[in-house]
């Protein structure tokens, strides 16, 4: 569930990782003869006790892990953080590959699920009876863990879409919340006219921010179904986004500034970063880090592109899978259905994370919880309501933590050259499809 | 910076004071100074600024607090003094992790700058007193080995300790920080230079054993070329960075550049603790005992080459 830049840096180590993918993906449709866990038999498993090693870099699972040992005392779990993000499925793909020291339980983030689910690194929970949790979570990271009929995950948070705005910089400035994404636009201009140093936003360029733009504008670049993955950029909501953006940058109207840098930290703090669009998770790095945006800050629905819209996509989010190489599955299904089903959920939501499941997004206490923060707007309110909205029939790649790892490479050149953003766009389809080529799909 | 020691005991001190003033002097006012160059002196200032100002702002940095970092001017102080409460925090941050950080980095420092500076002396010694077939191929393979950076050699290692099962083990980390090919040619020429043939004679005709010579009568002549050797490898494990990055995945076995990073990764992470003043100070606390100990083993180093010169 991080939201970083990702560099060519990682593209050699996506690509073996990848290419051992491929390799297994080849061989593979044996879920069939998987092994069957019942409710009985995790019960039995927490009641003889053992050793769990987990890997997960979300910071709340700290206190899950201690609320867990204290209803089980007979069970140990050894929580390690293995690096963020695609630093970690590096080492989790070494770690299968070398067929040792995979852990029990991984946390991996929805939009590279579906690299591990091709390859039935990880187990498909349906055989533990998982689909009972059917309803239990939000439609968005319900969906994020399948892959064809498997659930390879349960979730753990989800980041639907909102628009997070510094209100003293509108006020001064005399902006209106934007409600359409012309009038983000509209927006855009006018604050960088009263004030240059001044932006909406920043951007250099980042896939995931993409994507769900893409997302929500209905856009449906990737089709995947098994090996047979068909990517297209140039279908209907992606150029809605590409021509809507492209102004922005066209203008420079966003700041040049990369997402999640000191700088980035600074311009949220000091208002010339006016507004973000991002994942629900927002709250929590907006507190630690932009301090002193304390009071100044309020969050708004995503803006839309009809008017009237209620339309989001998911940003971000993860969740807890169990590598099939672990050792012990009965105890690691028992920590993924505590951290995500049961009171583990709450021990997170009180730490500050954004729950996937519709209880807690539900909840009068959550819905009703006022933000100091935010100057004591019920900000749940309008986030709960944009994990009802996710827009349906997304799917990412198989391969996308490689396709993610190029995108600086490729579209990013919008950002810094003459290239447009439609143009960048196709040079990242392009990039893409040789990849999954090269690793044994059958692209377009 | 430590190449020249290896060569200086040659040059028998006191040359450079007895000489100066015999020199004829043709401009009698500015007697025994040599000309400044004026552009060698822009040059040197321009080099020690340049080494300065990160320091400088490090050093600044750590003085504020979160807010101020954002909001005030990089290279002065903002309003908020934080020194004292952002050295507290670090301390006492996530459990006292750094404090455990800290003794694994000198724990990695002993073990392995240590044992580097002990099997550097005692190839070296080996190599420049005894003579054996094979001696030029020696020679050869380490000079070769000089050129490849660690860096290069990180991934095959971790790839052979991963087979022997070692990773995630301190060992993976003070292993290969025993190797070291600088310090072993080095002490090389080191040793070549500062132990007299005839001495190992003298000793070995009243009765010494070889151990007894190495460690009773060569180690202390060697002891300037130790010193050197062992600020070398203590600087290069302390900072050890990519070797500990792929060969452990446990936070309690991480040296204090890895936990750095990890948090510094927190501002990256959703729902992470953005920590950047914990980071600075961290990084101020960590350069703290490399500069004490180029302090302290300066002088001791000083003094191990005014030793030297007096047998010359």
């Amino acid at each position: 569930m991080i939201r970083q830049r990702r560099r060519s840096v990682f593209t050699a180590l996506a690509g073996a990782l990848a290419l051992v993918l491929a390799a297994c993906g080849s061989g593979g449709s044996d879920s069939g003869t998987q092994e069957q866990l019942s409710a009985q038999d995790v019960q039995a498993a927490l009641e003889a006790g053992g050793t769990i090693k987990v890997w997960a870099w979300e910071p709340t699972l700290k206190e899950v892990v201690t609320g867990f040992q204290q209803k089980y005392p007979k069970v140990k779990v050894e929580l390690v953080n293995a690096g963020t993000g695609d630093k970690q499925y590096t080492a989790l793909q070494n770690a299968i590959a070398a067929g040792s020291g995979v852990p029990d339980v991984a946390q991996v983030e929805y939009y590279a699920l579906p690299q591990f689910a091709l390859a039935k690194s990880m187990t498909d929970l349906k055989a533990f009876e998982a689909d009972k949790f059917e309803g239990t979570f939000t439609p968005g990271p319900w969906t994020s863990v399948h892959a064809g009929e498997g659930i390879y995950g349960l979730p753990m948070d989800s980041g639907p879409m909102a628009l997070f705005y510094n209100k003293e910089v509108f006020d001064k400035h005399g902006i209106q919340v934007p409600a359409t994404w012309d009038e983000y636009v509209a927006a855009a201009r006018k604050l960088h006219a009263a004030d240059p140093k001044a932006y909406i936003t920043s951007d250099t360029g980042d896939a995931g921010f993409t994507t769900s733009m893409i997302w929500q504008a209905g856009g449906k670049p990737y089709q995947v179904d098994g090996t047979n993955v068909k990517i297209d950029f140039a279908d209907e909501g992606s150029q809605r986004f590409t021509t809507m953006w492209q102004q922005l940058i066209s203008e420079k109207l966003v700041s040049p500034v990369n997402g999640w840098s000191d700088q980035w930290y600074q311009g949220l703090a000091d208002g010339s970063i006016a507004t973000l669009v991002i994942g629900a998770w927002m709250p929590a790095n907006l507190q630690s880090g932009v301090a002193a945006g304390a009071g100044k800050w309020r969050v708004a629905p995503m803006p839309q592109w009809e008017a009237g819209g209620k339309a989001t996509s998911e940003n971000g989010g993860s969740g807890l899978s169990i590598p099939t190489a672990g050792a012990n599955k009965a105890l690691a299904y028992a920590f993924v259905k505590y951290a995500t089903t049961e009171e583990g959920v709450k021990t997170r939501v009180d730490g500050g994370a954004f729950p996937a499941t519709t209880a807690e997004l539900t909840s009068q206490e959550f819905l009703n919880a006022e933000f100091p923060y935010f100057g004591g707007q019920k900000a749940n309110e309008v986030l709960s309501q944009a994990a009802q909205n996710v827009v349906g029939g997304w799917s990412y790649l198989p391969f996308q933590v490689y396709a993610n790892s190029v995108f600086n490479d490729t579209a990013g050149k919008a950002y810094v050259s003459g290239t447009t953003l439609s143009d960048g766009l196709k040079a990242w389809q392009e990039s893409s499809a040789k990849y999954g080529k090269d690793q044994g799909f059958t692209v377009n | 910076m430590t190449a020249p020691t290896g060569t200086r005991p040659a040059r028998t001190g006191g040359t450079r004071p007895r000489v100066a003033p015999l020199r004829p002097t043709r401009r009698p006012h500015r007697a025994g100074r040599p000309k400044r160059s004026l552009l060698l002196t822009v040059l040197t200032g321009l080099v020690v600024v340049y080494s300065l100002v990160p320091l400088v702002w490090l050093l600044i940095n750590a003085t504020k607090t979160q807010a101020g970092l954002f909001s005030s001017f990089g290279l002065w102080f903002s309003d908020d003094f934080a020194l004292w409460d952002n050295i507290r925090r670090t301390l006492t941050y996530d459990d006292g992790i750094f404090a455990r950080w800290l003794s694994n980095t000198l724990f990695y420092v002993v073990a392995g700058a240590g044992g580097a500076t002990l099997l550097a002396a005692v190839g070296g010694y080996g190599l420049a007193k005894f003579n054996f077939p094979g001696k030029r191929a020696v020679f050869a393979v380490v000079i070769g080995a000089v050129a490849v950076p660690g860096t290069a050699l990180a991934v095959p290692t971790f790839l052979m300790f991963s087979q022997m099962g070692l990773t995630d083990t301190p060992w993976a980390v003070i292993i290969p920080s025993l190797i070291s090919p600088f310090g072993l040619y080095l002490m090389w020429t080191f040793a070549a230079e500062a132990i007299p043939d005839e001495l190992l004679e003298a000793a070995r005709l009243d009765g010494a054993g070889e151990f007894r010579i190495f460690f009773r009568v060569c180690l202390p002549l060697l002891a300037p070329g130790l010193v050197t050797v062992l600020l070398f490898t203590s600087v290069a494990t302390w900072n050890n960075y990519f070797l500990p990055l792929i060969m452990l995945k446990d936070p309690d076995w991480y040296p204090l550049t890895v936990g750095l990073n990890a948090w510094n990764a927190q501002a990256l992470t959703v729902g992470g603790d953005v920590v950047f003043d914990l980071v600075i100070t961290g990084s101020l606390l960590t350069i703290v005992p490399l500069i004490a100990a180029f302090l302290l083993l300066q002088r001791y180093w000083q003094s191990g080459l005014a030793a030297g010169g007096v047998k010359g």
